[in-house]
């Protein structure tokens, strides 16, 4: 296991900028999240740790050796990708043993027998292993791509989406899985996905990528508590933050905000001090309940009591929690917190 | 009268397979029936070969086969009646005609060219065909298209309006009638082909595949051993397939540069004579072994070829 620097990383693909300048530490052990749109360069972050893309500027340390100019095989990592990528003239046992085989490594055969074993066992896929790789499911697939990155004992795990392309049971289950693995293997995690849930759920730490650039990096309860920025703020609500001008809740916000944030579990309704809306819409989504409110003109989200008797159309009060809302200035930074997390 | 059956888009009326039926069988029919000729005339025998009409049902003799291989000189009926009786088969068939066999014939000299400068050839235009493709698929290359356009260009026009320049630069170079002379010439000829064919094929398998391997501790050219190229395999065997039918046929540049030590089958068949003329027999005899060995090669490949391309596990 290791640590990674990534430091003042800048990659480019013609005009477009990839990754900006882009400085990130990971502590040995530690399973980082990399959250971001498409397009966010998450994945060209990743592939430049794997050295699949050599950057433009900066330098890349894992373990202390600075590997910025190494190949893919000297970095000793382990890569899961999006697509299963597995490889389709190979049995799932074959696809498991081929890193294992590999000229760096000098495995005997009853040692390569062992441990793809275990590792089958882990992901249940043991009666898999005779078959071929294009005769599994999607969620086999997957598992076996995500056998193939456990099976050897790299310095770091790379995963790219590596849930992305499963039904959301299966989805569940493997994220505990692999947190579990990560944990029991004290391994060294580099995660990437678009999943907010994947990200809370799994991460020591999450990175929030915006255009190549790292807006934020915290634990996941101080990112989603205290964002440095509109663009974190917003990227880890569901339903989506409020932003409201400072004098539609008339709170009182300190001197340079131009945008109030309101997470919606932090709208309140039918308490004395709220100001008049109406409700337009109610869904019903089971665990939760969202209702879309007009207040003068802006549309606002809340997060209500699943119980509560809403209605369609009602005229209600709505206000916001203390000390809730969060405070922007023109550029989408924070003002109101001290800086979370680091 | 009965009401018409109603057809779905993808099932087609009786009539239709009728006709399709018809339309296959018809173009089976003229492709086959040149080669099933030429397999009849080869067992014809030399005389009734240019029977007219000609013969359908006949004997079947060897003596096509037995004058492809053979040189063999006339003898008057005197020295025949003194010889000892024929002690193999062919000397047999070769005394009906009162003759006695002189010696072998170039042939299977000529045949032995054709199998080394065909499959010599197309082996070194796969290799390099293969690398080039991987290269112009995997790796940014400056000018990259116009290279390949240039590669491209080199079949824009028939190969033997050059005839004349390559001549007297293989005559220059040493290279007339030579096997690495014929072997160059067609590897150059198919590479373009082969360069094309094969990058639209290792185009269709993910990068995905050779960046795990690279992450799994391989080289780049591991990868590209263990990985691309076992998928790469229905392409490749398109490719030689295609290759070696246009090395093994080639018949001008054969003629125009080889007269001896590297002439190959094509220009030599047709030479055949006979008493008095072509042997018509022997021409066939020798087609049609020449057939053989690309219609063998073809079947062992086929179950590449008819495997699909890659229905991998990469989701698209």
């Amino acid at each position: 296991m290791a640590d990674i620097r990534i430091d003042r990383v800048t990659k480019r693909f013609g005009d477009v900028t990839a990754v900006n300048a882009l400085d990130l530490a990971i502590k040995d052990g530690e399973f980082v999240v990399l959250l971001g749109p498409t397009g966010s360069g998450k994945t060209t972050t990743l592939r430049l740790v794997a050295g699949l893309e050599k950057p433009d500027e900066g330098r890349i340390v894992i373990d202390g050796t600075d590997v910025t100019k190494a190949q893919p095989a000297e970095r000793d990592v382990s890569f899961v990708f999006q697509q299963y990528s597995l490889y389709p003239h190979y049995t799932v046992y074959q696809n498991l043993a081929f890193p294992l085989k590999s000229p760096l490594l000098k495995w005997s055969k009853p040692e390569i027998d062992a441990r793809v074993h275990e590792v089958a066992g882990m992901l249940h896929i043991e009666h898999k292993l005779k078959n071929k790789a294009t005769e599994l499911s999607g969620g086999e697939m997957q598992r076996v791509a995500i056998g193939r990155a456990l099976v050897r004992r790299p310095a770091v795990y790379l995963m790219d989406e590596p849930l992305s392309s499963l039904d959301a049971k299966l989805r569940a289950e493997l994220r505990v899985e692999l947190k579990r693995i990560s944990v029991e293997l004290g391994a060294t995690i580099l995660y990437v996905t678009h999943d907010n849930v994947e990200a809370m759920t799994m991460a020591d730490r999450i990175g929030v990528l915006n255009h190549g650039r790292l807006e934020q990096i915290a634990t996941p309860r101080d990112i989603y508590q205290q964002p440095d920025t509109i663009y974190v703020a917003q990227r880890l609500s569901s339903p989506p933050l409020n932003l409201v001008d400072p004098s539609l809740f008339g709170i009182e916000a300190p001197a340079g905000t131009s945008t109030v944030g309101v997470r919606p579990e932090d709208i309140t309704i039918g308490q004395p001090s709220g100001v008049e809306g109406s409700t337009t819409l109610v869904e019903r989504l089971g665990a939760e309940t969202v209702a879309v409110l007009q207040v003068n003109g802006t549309q606002i989200q809340a997060l209500v009591d699943p119980q509560a008797t809403i209605g369609e159309g009602e005229t209600v009060r709505v206000g916001v929690a203390e000390n809730a809302p969060m405070f922007f200035d023109r550029d989408g930074r924070r003002i109101d917190a001290p800086r979370a997390g680091g | 009268m009965s009401t018409p059956k109603v057809l779905t888009p993808t099932e087609s009326s009786t009539q239709l397979k009728w006709f399709a039926a018809i339309v296959v069988i018809g173009y089976a029919a003229i492709s086959l029936i040149p080669i099933v000729w030429i397999f009849m005339t080869a067992f014809k025998g030399t005389a009734t070969a240019i029977s007219y009409p000609p013969a359908v049902f006949f004997d079947p003799s060897l003596e096509g086969f037995v004058n492809l291989f053979t040189t063999r000189s006339r003898q008057s009926a005197e020295y025949l009646a003194q010889l000892p009786p024929p002690e193999t088969w062919w000397e047999e068939i070769v005394r009906q005609n009162d003759q006695v066999i002189a010696g072998p014939s170039p042939f299977f000299g000529r045949f032995l060219n054709s199998v080394i400068i065909g499959f010599g050839s197309t082996f070194i235009a796969i290799v390099l065909g293969t690398m080039a493709a991987y290269a112009f698929s995997r790796f940014k290359i400056p000018l990259a298209d116009d290279l390949l356009f240039f590669i491209l260009s080199t079949r824009m026009m028939p190969p033997v309006a050059v005839a004349i320049p390559i001549f007297l630069m293989y005559r220059a170079l040493g290279l007339s009638d030579t096997h690495a002379g014929m072997i160059i010439l067609y590897t150059a000829v198919n590479i373009s082909l082969a360069v094309w064919l094969l990058k639209g094929f290792i185009d269709e398998i993910p990068r995905e595949y050779e960046e795990a391997a690279m992450v799994d501790g391989y080289t780049r050219f591991q990868a590209f051993r263990k990985v691309v190229l076992p998928q790469a395999a229905t392409g490749i065997a398109a490719t030689t397939i295609f290759c070696l039918i246009l090395a093994w046929n080639e018949y001008a540049f054969a003629l125009l540069l080889t007269t001896n030590r590297a002439e190959t089958a094509p220009p030599f068949i047709p030479n055949i004579i006979g008493d008095g003329g072509l042997d018509w027999a022997a021409v066939s005899a020798g087609a049609s072994l020449f057939l053989l060995p690309v219609l063998i090669f073809t079947l062992f490949l086929r179950k590449h070829l008819l495997r699909g391309i890659t229905f991998g596990a990469v989701r698209k």
